[in-house]
């Protein structure tokens, strides 16, 4: 697949998880943690799911827990495609 | 003891969103009942339902909610914002702790469930959201209103079918008299969608009916069963000391309850309504002839019917009390029709007006005093709401007027 970046990131976190509650996604969120985004672990979950679904990238199940912010997300699926 | 009152109603009803429309459409004898929108239900023997009009979650929810909640959850957290509101209650302004909530469930969150296990079965496991962990759970309600107003107080889930209304309101009560400040309370409820159609089917009760004037007509000669809703009402219960306090307006008081299980159906004993009224009447400190109004369960099968006017009448006499159904105008509405009937009880205490049971001409063989066609001026201190689950169960709640 190709690399997946911030914009599909947004894309996706929108459609699965709703908007974020504490920021505007499209402003400078890369390092922002996922937690300060309003974004808990299920909606990081739905997200995996999104990505194995569209992309058929399988993450780990703890990627959640080791993926704090959208830059390491990125970098995670990015790295396994 | 402490005393509870409620001081605060939200309401999600088929014949009105919000506690004004509702309240007009019900005085108004305007029913919600009309062909089943939400899914195409033509094949099905039951084809009509009351639906809440005019609901758009987005006008109403973060749309972080959206992904995760069921139409019911989402009609709930309308419900308690509205009720909150009508409280005049900022829960930000408030000891978390202080705070809890116990609502009641017949089904979860049916419509989303369907459609996670239709993906689970169509596509795989891959394709279930993961917000189907807890979406299509009987708590969800609960959990989405304490998680949105940061409520951590006692909280809980109450399911027993219909009369799940009044026993999660009498666990609110529990809980202001153990201590807490305020519990959001009551039901919306309600399973629209093929999944929750056949379950609702099973039980045999539902009008094959299309006339929606002619559908549901409990204490009628005509009595085919009922049309299923979706729907009900948040209340806001607080200690009366607490509301005294914040100088709260307060609708009435929690004044009685109690609830009984039915025997056996085949041992002939008398099923538990007569002892479940006389119970909350004992509970509340009144007499029979204080109680100004009996909201029924009003089940519209002929045997229920039956045996809900004889507890009626063995305790207040043939004709002793004006009985109402305004239920008759969204259907039933499972664990949120009782919630709603209490909201009805405390505005018709309010207003000094019994809102009629509609489309019925009552069986004298019942001898009940049905109010019908409009509202009855009364004024209203004391009021009975009854309701019972299918499997055995019987509530009953007696209100009283705020002094």
């Amino acid at each position: 697949m190709s690399t997946l970046t911030m914009t599909d990131l947004t894309k996706l976190l929108r459609a699965c998880a709703g908007d974020a509650e504490h920021a505007d996604l499209d402003g400078d969120v890369l390092d922002e943690t996922f937690a300060d985004l309003g974004y808990d672990s299920l909606a990081l979950l739905e997200l995996s799911g999104q990505i194995k679904q569209r992309y058929g990238v399988a993450l780990p199940d703890d990627a959640a827990r080791v993926t704090a912010t959208p830059r390491q997300f990125l970098a995670l699926v990015n790295s396994l495609s | 003891m402490s005393t509870a009152v409620v001081t605060g109603i939200g309401v999600a009803a088929p014949n009105g969103l919000g506690t004004g429309h509702y309240w007009a459409a019900t005085l108004g004898a305007h029913s919600g009942i009309r062909p089943v929108s939400r899914f195409d239900a033509s094949g099905y023997p039951a084809r009509l339902a009351g639906e809440v009009p005019g609901f758009v979650a987005q006008e109403h929810l973060p749309s972080r909610l959206l992904p995760q909640t069921d139409h019911l959850t989402r009609l709930t957290l309308y419900a308690a914002r509205a009720a909150l509101d009508d409280a005049g209650i900022n829960p930000g302004d408030l000891a978390e702790y202080e705070m809890g909530v116990v609502t009641a469930s017949s089904a979860g969150g049916f419509e989303f469930g369907q459609r996670e296990l239709q993906n689970l079965w169509s596509k795989g496991s891959r394709y279930v959201s993961a917000y189907q962990s807890f979406a299509w759970f009987y708590a969800v309600n609960t959990g989405q209103i304490s998680i949105r107003h940061g409520m951590r107080g006692p909280s809980g889930v109450l399911v027993s079918d219909q009369a799940g209304g009044l026993d999660a309101v009498a666990q609110a009560r529990r809980q202001i008299r153990r201590g807490s400040g305020l519990i959001v309370s009551g039901a919306v409820d309600g399973s629209i969608c093929p999944w929750g159609w056949v379950a609702q089917l099973a039980s045999g009760r539902l009008s094959d009916s299309d006339d929606p004037r002619r559908a549901y007509l409990p204490f009628d000669a005509d009595a085919r069963g009922h049309v299923p809703g979706e729907g009900g009402a948040i209340l806001i219960v607080e200690d009366a000391e607490v509301a005294s306090r914040r100088r709260a307006r307060v609708y009435g008081e929690l004044a009685g309850y109690a609830a009984t299980f039915d025997p056996r159906p085949d041992t002939g004993r008398e099923p538990g309504l007569r002892r479940a009224i006389e119970l909350a009447l004992a509970d509340a400190g009144a007499r029979p002839a204080e109680v100004d109004v009996v909201f029924a369960d009003a089940a519209a099968v002929p045997e229920l019917d039956r045996q809900e006017a004889a507890a009626i009448t063995a305790v207040f006499g043939p004709s002793g009390v004006p009985v109402t159904a305004p239920k008759t105008m969204t259907g039933r509405l499972y664990s949120g029709a009782a919630p709603l009937d209490l909201a009805a009880a405390l505005l018709c205490m309010r207003d000094g007006l019994i809102p009629p049971t509609t489309n019925v001409t009552p069986d004298p063989g019942y001898r009940l005093d049905l109010v019908t066609g409009e509202p009855r001026p009364a004024q209203v201190r004391t009021a009975l709401v009854l309701a019972r689950g299918e499997g055995g169960f019987n509530s009953a709640v007696v209100l009283r007027h705020a002094i």
